[in-house]
């Protein structure tokens, strides 16, 4: 038999959804497999219910033909398979030996034999071309290396399986590549892959065959070389899908936000924002593109008055707002859809009524000298809830309760309410299904249209060029170019941020 | 009274002091290690305690001075017991793991004065006859100098409770088992992908902490106090919780912290009649242990920082 | 089943399997189970006497469980409401026995100083959590004992000499009334409890009423977001400690200044800050219920004490139950799980 592994007819419920439906996936020894589907559409699921996590009601499992039970990691790590979490396992202050035999010990005697242990790690490491340091703690070391030491992890217990689940959504450029290496590399080795992602490039790039999942149900399986991005998208999706979002021409008029100089440190200390500078104008989309950790959430967050930052100038319409507090920077006029929604977005035990006064009980008509008024707070709720098709049973239940779309449709509701000059929009998107995506696209156009400033902030290359009427590149701190999204390609923004390609900024700001 | 007959009466006292506080606090390291808070500690020497004198008056005529190491096992065992308690309601049926060590508390007192009346019919015991007695250790006492200072005049239990510090160390860091633990406390999920049973390692870190804080009761009661009341243990626990995060959760650490505690009290106690410290109010001796603890956990004193998944449950496939 | 249901079910069910576990040790020892029970009923409400004993024995426990409840309700696990509680009944006593005020003034006087005293104690977990972001439970532990030895010393150095009491408090300080001693055959009920039930008023009122309350309930679910959303975290963090301690305070006024007239050297803990928290926590942290969870402690605390003497039993054996309780309350999962199969067989 050709086949490595054989999920048939898989079938994984949890209280309330049903979270794999009938899906089917053979993976080919040698082959690197893609596993393709939405946020939310059950990949990982799938893939726990490969390793031991989850037991499936339904379907079987083979491994080399043969029927197995896999009932915890244990059993999946003796069948040699092996997952690579997206979310890196490892412990914090232990080091990278430490976690590496953590449940499978050499010993010697009582003990531990650490210097063997390092010898091992060493070996294996040689052998796949991983380089890490055995004896750095991982709290020290970056995330390309921990990801390096979650492969190792598999490879030490012997795994011929490996599963990567969306293994590039951390990773800089330059470690994408390293780690497309390394995959190579295990192939060569003999090792099979599954890869889970969403990203079609990716597919492209380094697969053999893509397996597609949407809403839990499997919808087939493709070979890669027979098809293109479209085909992929669609059959992820469920429908055409069109990259380009329907926008008119923006008509910017002038500088909202104005950046001078900007100087922001890390929580570590280091500096995070260098001199930077940048504009906004009414009446148009700024998008912030550039690889995750060049400083972008640190400019976010100095902008909206989460963290101070040590120099320059932050003017929104003239008026100087840096490092004022949060309140005086909202009041100011500024409306801020968070980067992370549970973090900062929501109080999730809240009722999403009281969620929708968040910064604004304190002031008429949400309340009287100190006292609230809930049928005020309520009324306003439900209006938002209905102007901003937040599906919620009531404006009663807890936050909690909604799900990831119809929660950051109640922020964006809350936040454009106020009627803000500057919307400041951090990777609104991030994990939600197309619909949502569709729907807050608009909502960002139509306060453009508005005449309002919008900053944007993404990680998804897609999402800048589609949405934003100029581009600013960030790259280590700095803003190293600003291009016109009509003007500009992939390639040439990858480069950009990567930091290999300077571009005149003064000549393209005055565009 | 000179210098060297101050550290005469100061160290074996301090010794005394801090054997029961060194079990305790190990005890309470194994289960906060693991990532399962124990302000049951208290509790788990009312009960030791408890357990400890009923046994030990129950038995002296046939154990003879084999009674008070007896009783101290079984005191251990009783503890453990009464841990699973913990253990249960905490790891298995994710109650707040602060609660849960109130109720050990409050248990541990009702149940051991319901029974002490029940025994007895008076709310205290009968003063052992058989406790933990002064030795001078063979040989090491005859060392010049130092075996005055540190190996005359005192108990056998405090350099048992010294050893299991030791061995309580090398279990942690140097074998496959305290390795797992730590993972366990540290970053549950993780472990739980490498295959190791984060119940299991979290249910035996609450039973080691029971079967230490037991003994350190034990040795509290048959060492100290010699009866058992409703006052016998009053604070000792939360005391070795305080050595415990003092010495950052590390078991040299309690262990150090736990003698230090231990020199505090027993100077708060036989400060009055040392040239020096006769005038120097005893309240500042009694409350040094809580205000080091929380300078040291503010970080004046080198930052104390827990275990990062301390407190919280484990729950399967919950990111 | 409603979660509002369950809420209502898990404390009553807690209730009930304590009582029956209680009750199966009773048997199991060889005591009258029935008897122990109807001892306890009759120590609690079998006269007007009792029953003022039983409000006086709840008045401190209302405040002490509206303490942890608030603390709670803002995020917070204060566990110093013992600490409060002494420093806020030396409070109390101190201003009782030092000052000349005409009566009523003097009370209240005397009850301020004691909320003020519980506050100040609190603001230090509160400031060391929002400063350094040491966690409050071990602070407040390690400030139960300061508590204690501090309050031992004043006693013994400031407020007396060398004595284990203090003098009794000047009769224009105190909560005692004999309107309402007469009224309950001469037990130690006192006005106490009427500010006990007004504390709960003000509690609730200002948590789900308030925007200051708004901003405590916020920051104690999700500092993060309320930073976000302009809120000053770290002066809710104090305010919500300060506040549970000023509840904790005053019930230790309750104390000094109604059911002792004094304080004295204490040899441990008074019991009822560990109280408070069963308190809070069988009442579901709500005003409602933390008054009909005192309200249970209280009967069964006073009328414990009846058990040796009408049935011979223990009375420790009532901590065994509220042990239990405060158990099963905790471990309210294993409850929850068991109502939810009981209700899916009945639909089945």
């Amino acid at each position: 038999m050709e086949y490595v592994i054989e999920m048939l007819g898989i079938r994984k419920e949890f209280p309330g959804i049903v979270a794999n439906d009938n899906i089917t996936l053979q993976l080919k020894q040698g082959e690197i497999h893609a596993l393709l589907g939405e946020n939310g559409a059950g990949k990982s699921t799938l893939m726990n219910v490969l390793f031991g996590l989850y037991q499936p009601e339904q379907g079987e499992i083979r491994v080399r033909g043969k029927a197995v039970k896999i009932t915890n990691p244990n059993i999946a790590n003796d069948l040699g398979i092996g997952m690579v979490h997206q979310h890196f396992m490892l412990v914090d202050k232990f080091t990278v030996t430490e976690n590496i035999i953590l449940g499978k010990e050499t010993k010697s005697g009582l003990k531990i034999d650490l210097k063997k242990a390092e010898q091992e790690v060493r070996d294996i490491s040689e052998r796949y071309g991983l380089a890490v340091d055995p004896q750095a703690k991982i709290a020290d070391i970056s995330v390309g290396m921990q990801q390096r030491v979650e492969i190792l992890k598999t490879l030490y217990r012997g795994a011929e399986i490996l599963i990567f689940d969306e293994p590039t959504a951390v990773l800089t450029p330059q470690e994408i590549k390293e780690l497309i290496q390394i995959m190579k590399t295990l192939i060569k080795e003999g090792k099979s892959i599954i890869l889970i992602t969403h990203k079609l490039k990716e597919i492209m790039e380094v697969c053999d065959r893509c397996t597609v999942i949407r809403k839990g149900v499997g919808i087939g399986t493709v070979n890669v070389s027979e098809t293109n991005p479209n085909e992929l998208a669609s059959l992820m999706v469920g429908r055409e899908v069109t990259f380009k979002t329907e926008k008119a021409d923006a008509n910017p008029a002038q500088s909202v936000l104005e950046i001078n100089g900007l100087v922001v440190k890390d929580s570590r200390g280091l500096t995070a924002v260098n001199n930077l500078n940048l504009d906004v104008k009414a009446g148009e989309i700024l998008g912030i593109a550039g690889v995750d950790g060049n400083g972008q959430t640190e400019l976010i967050e100095a902008i909206s008055g989460l963290r101070k930052s040590e120099s320059g100038s932050i003017q929104l319409n003239g008026k100087e707002i840096r490092n004022l507090s949060p309140r005086k920077i909202t009041e100011a006029g500024t409306g801020h859809i968070p980067q992370d929604r549970h973090k900062h977005g929501l109080v999730l035990d809240f009722p999403i009524g009281e969620n929708m006064v968040l910064q604004t009980y304190y002031k008429s008509p949400f309340s009287k000298a100190g006292v609230l008024n809930f049928k005020q707070i309520y009324q306003k709720a439900k209006s938002l809830i209905q102007e901003f098709d937040v599906r919620t049973p009531s404006e009663f239940t807890l936050a909690r309760a909604l799900s990831g779309g119809n929660q950051q449709k109640a922020i964006i509701g809350r936040e454009v309410d106020r009627n803000p000059d500057l919307l400041i929009a951090a990777q609104p998107t991030r994990g939600l299904d197309v619909g949502a995506i569709e729907f807050i696209h608009k909502r960002l156009i139509e306060q453009r249209d508005n005449g309002k400033a919008v900053l944007l902030l993404s990680f998804e290359l897609d999402e800048i060029l589609n949405v934003s009427d100029r581009i600013a590149v960030i790259y280590e701190g700095e803003i190293v170019a600003i291009v016109n999204p009509k003007e500009t390609t992939e390639q040439e923004l990858g480069l950009l941020m990567a930091g290999s390609k300077q571009k005149e900024v003064g000549e393209q700001t005055n565009v | 009274m000179g210098f060297m007959d101050i550290l005469y009466i100061v160290i074996p006292s301090t010794l005394l002091w801090a054997a029961p506080l060194i079990f305790t606090a190990l005890g309470g390291n194994f289960s906060e290690r693991s990532g399962i808070v124990n302000i049951g500690l208290e509790g788990l020497m009312v009960i030791g305690a408890f357990t400890a004198i009923v046994f030990n008056l129950a038995f002296d005529q046939t154990l003879g001075n084999l009674t008070p190491w007896v009783s101290l096992l079984v005191a251990m065992v009783v503890g453990a017991l009464l841990s699973v308690l913990h253990a249960v309601a905490s790891i298995t049926f994710r109650a707040d793991q602060t609660v849960s060590g109130v109720a050990i508390n409050l248990l541990a007192v009702g149940a051991a004065l319901f029974l002490v009346k029940l025994f007895y019919g008076k709310g205290q015991t009968d003063i052992i006859q058989k406790g933990f007695s002064k030795i001078d250790i063979p040989v090491l006492s005859d060392i010049p100098v130092l075996g005055k200072l540190f190996f005359s005049n005192t108990y056998y239990t405090s350099y048992v409770a010294i050893i299991v510090a030791f061995v309580a160390w090398f279990v942690m860091f140097k074998t496959p088992f305290g390795l797992r633990l730590r993972a366990v406390g540290e970053h549950p999920m993780a472990a739980d992908t490498m295959g190791i049973n984060v119940t299991k390692m979290r249910y035996i870190g609450v039973i080691i902490s029971g079967a230490l804080g037991g003994i350190g009761g034990g040795v509290y009661a048959q060492s100290i106090s010699s009866d058992f009341s409703h006052a016998t243990i009053s604070g000792q626990g939360f005391m070795a919780l305080a050595a415990l995060i003092f010495g950052k959760w590390h078991p040299l650490g309690a262990m150090g912290a736990a003698l230090f505690f231990g020199f505090a009290q027993s100077l708060s106690i036989i400060g009055s009649s040392l040239p020096l410290l006769e005038n120097i109010p005893n309240v500042y001796l009694l409350i040094a242990p809580y205000i080091l603890t929380i300078l040291a956990l503010t970080g004046f004193i080198g930052r104390a920082e827990g275990p990062k998944a301390l407190g919280t449950p484990y729950i399967k496939g919950n990111r | 089943m409603s979660n509002r249901v369950k809420n209502i079910i898990v404390p009553i069910m807690a209730v009930i399997l304590g009582m029956l576990v209680g009750t199966i040790i009773m048997i199991v020892t060889g005591y009258d189970a029935l008897a122990a029970f109807t001892a306890l009923w009759n120590g609690a409400f079998g006269e007007i006497y009792y029953t003022g004993e039983v409000i006086r024995q709840v008045t401190p426990l209302i405040l002490a469980g509206l303490s942890v409840a608030f603390a709670f309700r803002t995020g917070l696990f204060n566990i110093g409401v013992e600490g409060q509680l002494i420093v806020g009944w030396l409070a109390a006593v101190w201003v009782g026995v030092a000052f000349d005020l005409p009566p009523v003034i003097h009370t209240l006087v005397a009850v301020i100083a004691a909320g003020v005293a519980g506050a100040l104690w609190a603001f230090i977990p509160g400031l060391l959590k929002a400063k350094f972001r040491v966690h409050e439970v071990i602070v407040t532990i390690m400030l139960n004992y300061t508590a204690l030895h501090v309050t031992n010393y004043i006693i013994r150095t400031v407020l007396s000499e060398k004595s284990d009491r203090t003098e009794m408090i000047k009769d224009t300080a105190t909560l005692r009334s004999s309107f309402l001693e007469g009224l309950t055959d001469y037990s130690r009920l006192h006005w106490g409890i009427v500010i006990a039930l007004i504390a709960v008023f003000i509690m609730w009122f200002l948590l789900e009423k308030t925007t200051r309350g708004y901003e405590l309930r916020s920051v104690g679910f999700n500092q993060h977001a309320s930073h976000y959303a302009g809120m000053n975290v770290d002066k809710n963090i104090i305010l919500s400690m300060v506040i549970s301690g000023a509840f904790a305070g005053l019930a230790g006024a309750m104390e000094g200044l109604g059911t002792f007239g004094y304080a004295s050297i204490k040899g441990g803990f008074t019991g009822v800050g560990f109280d408070g928290i069963a308190v809070a926590l069988l009442g579901g942290n709500g005003p409602i219920g933390v008054i009909l969870a005192a309200l249970l402690f209280g009967a069964l605390k006073v009328g414990a004490l009846n058990m040796p003497l009408e049935a011979g039993v223990p009375n420790e054996l009532v901590d065994i139950i509220i042990a239990l309780i405060v158990f099963f309350v905790a471990a309210s999962y294993m409850i929850r799980l068991f109502i939810d199969r009981i209700s899916k067989k009945g639909v089945k």
